[in-house]
C-alpha cells in the first residue's frame, strides 16, 4: 500500500510517518508540507492512500479533496473535531483522526483500512454524487428567494452584509462571507480574495492580479491566487 | 498552572531515543515560530489569521501533555473567529510556559 502525507506541521507529519513504519505493507513514498505539492506529486505517481491534514494555508484538506478525480483512500488528520460529519460524506474517507493521534487509535484505523481496501475489491467503486442541491434561498425582507447557483457570478463582503452578483440582479443579504462559503459548492465557487467569492465558470479572463467577470473586475490575493491556478483547465 | 511532560512523545517513540530526540528538535524549531507567527497577527489585530496558529499550537499543546491548556486552546480559537479575545492572557501564560520549557529540554 503506496501512501503520502500531507500536513503543513513537521512534527504532524513525523508522528504519522512514525507509526506508519510500524504496518506491514505500508509504505511512505513522500511527506507534503502542502496540498498543491500533493496534488503535482499524485498527477504523476500511484498512491492507494493519503493522510491528510485539513487546515493546511493555500489549499485546505477539504479543497484538495474537491480537486480530487479519482481519489485514493483518505484518512484525515486533524485537530478539529468540526468536520467529521463533513468528511463522512466522502466515500473515499476512510477515517478520521484528531490530533495529536494515539498509537492505539492509530492501530484501529489500520484495522478500518484493511477493511475498506477489502470491501473495494468486492464492491464497485461509487463515484460521489454531485451535490444534489442546486440553488440557495436568501432571506429578503421576509422573503426566501431562490437563487440557481449557476446563475451567480459572484459574491462580495460589505462590512455586515453580502451583496450577491446574479445574471439578472444584485442582492444585499445581510450574511458574512464565510457563512456563504460553506453554502455553495467547492466545484463551482472559489474564495479569491479577502472580500470577493467568484463562480469560477463564469470567468471571462485573468490579467495580471484580477479577473473579469461580466463587467465587474475582481482583485486576486496573492495567497489565493495558486488555488485559483489550480482549478483552471490551462493549455 | 499544569506542566509539560513528555509521556505522548514517549508513546510515539516506543523507546526510540533518537526518535525523540528528532522530535523535540522539530518541536524546538517549530513552536517559537508559531508563536511569534501569533504574536505579529495578534498585533495587527488579525483575529481570524490568529485562529489558524492557535489551531496548530493547539496540537503542540496536545503533545506536550497539556490537557488544560489544549481545552482552552480549543475555545481561545472559536472565540477569536468571533473577534473575542478575553482568553488572550492565560493563552499568553501557556506560551510562555511552553516556551520555557521546551527551550530547557536538551
Amino acid at each position: 500500500m503506496k501512501s503520502i502525507i500531507v500536513d503543513d506541521e513537521a512534527s504532524a507529519r513525523m508522528i504519522v510517518a512514525e507509526f506508519c513504519k510500524g504496518v506491514p505493507n505500508l509504505e511512505v513514498l513522500h511527506e507534503f508540507p502542502n496540498a498543491l505539492e500533493a496534488l503535482k506529486y499524485i498527477r504523476d505517481h500511484h498512491v492507494d492512500l493519503i493522510f491528510l491534514d485539513i487546515h493546511m494555508p493555500k489549499l485546505t484538506g477539504i479543497d484538495f479533496i474537491e480537486t480530487l478525480q479519482n481519489p485514493p483512500k483518505i484518512v484525515l488528520t486533524t485537530s478539529d473535531k468540526n468536520f467529521a460529519i463533513e468528511a463522512y460524506q466522502y466515500p473515499f474517507i476512510v477515517d478520521y483522526l484528531v490530533k495529536p493521534i494515539s498509537r492505539q487509535r492509530f492501530e484501529k484505523c489500520m484495522t478500518k483500512l484493511e477493511m475498506a481496501f477489502a470491501a473495494s475489491e468486492e464492491i464497485p467503486i461509487v463515484s460521489k454524487q454531485e451535490n444534489p442541491e442546486e440553488d440557495l434561498y436568501i432571506n429578503i425582507d421576509r422573503r426566501l428567494i431562490k437563487l440557481k447557483f449557476s446563475d451567480i457570478l459572484l459574491i462580495e463582503a460589505k462590512g455586515d452584509y453580502i451583496e450577491i452578483l446574479t445574471l439578472q440582479k444584485r442582492f444585499r443579504v445581510h450574511s458574512t462571507l464565510k457563512k456563504i462559503k460553506d453554502k455553495l459548492p467547492t466545484s463551482r465557487f472559489l474564495q479569491i480574495h479577502r472580500s470577493y467569492i467568484i463562480n469560477f465558470t463564469q470567468i471571462i479572463d485573468i490579467q495580471d492580479n484580477s479577473v473579469l467577470i461580466e463587467k465587474s473586475v475582481i482583485p486576486i490575493s496573492r495567497s489565493n491566487r495558486p488555488e485559483l491556478m489550480q482549478r483552471l483547465n490551462l493549455l | 498552572m499544569e506542566r509539560p511532560n513528555l509521556d505522548y512523545i514517549k508513546e510515539i517513540s516506543g523507546g526510540n531515543e533518537e526518535f525523540e530526540k528528532r522530535f523535540l528538535t522539530i518541536i524546538q524549531n517549530e513552536f517559537p515560530k508559531e508563536k511569534t507567527e501569533y504574536i505579529t497577527q495578534m498585533d495587527g489585530d488579525n483575529l481570524e489569521e490568529s485562529a489558524t496558529i492557535v489551531h496548530k499550537i493547539k496540537h503542540k499543546l496536545g503533545i506536550l501533555g497539556l490537557h488544560e491548556g489544549y481545552r482552552l486552546a480549543i475555545k481561545y480559537e472559536e472565540d477569536l473567529k468571533y473577534g473575542d479575545t478575553k482568553l488572550k492572557d492565560e493563552f499568553n501564560e501557556i506560551l510562555t510556559s511552553v516556551e520555557e520549557i521546551i527551550s530547557n529540554i536538551a
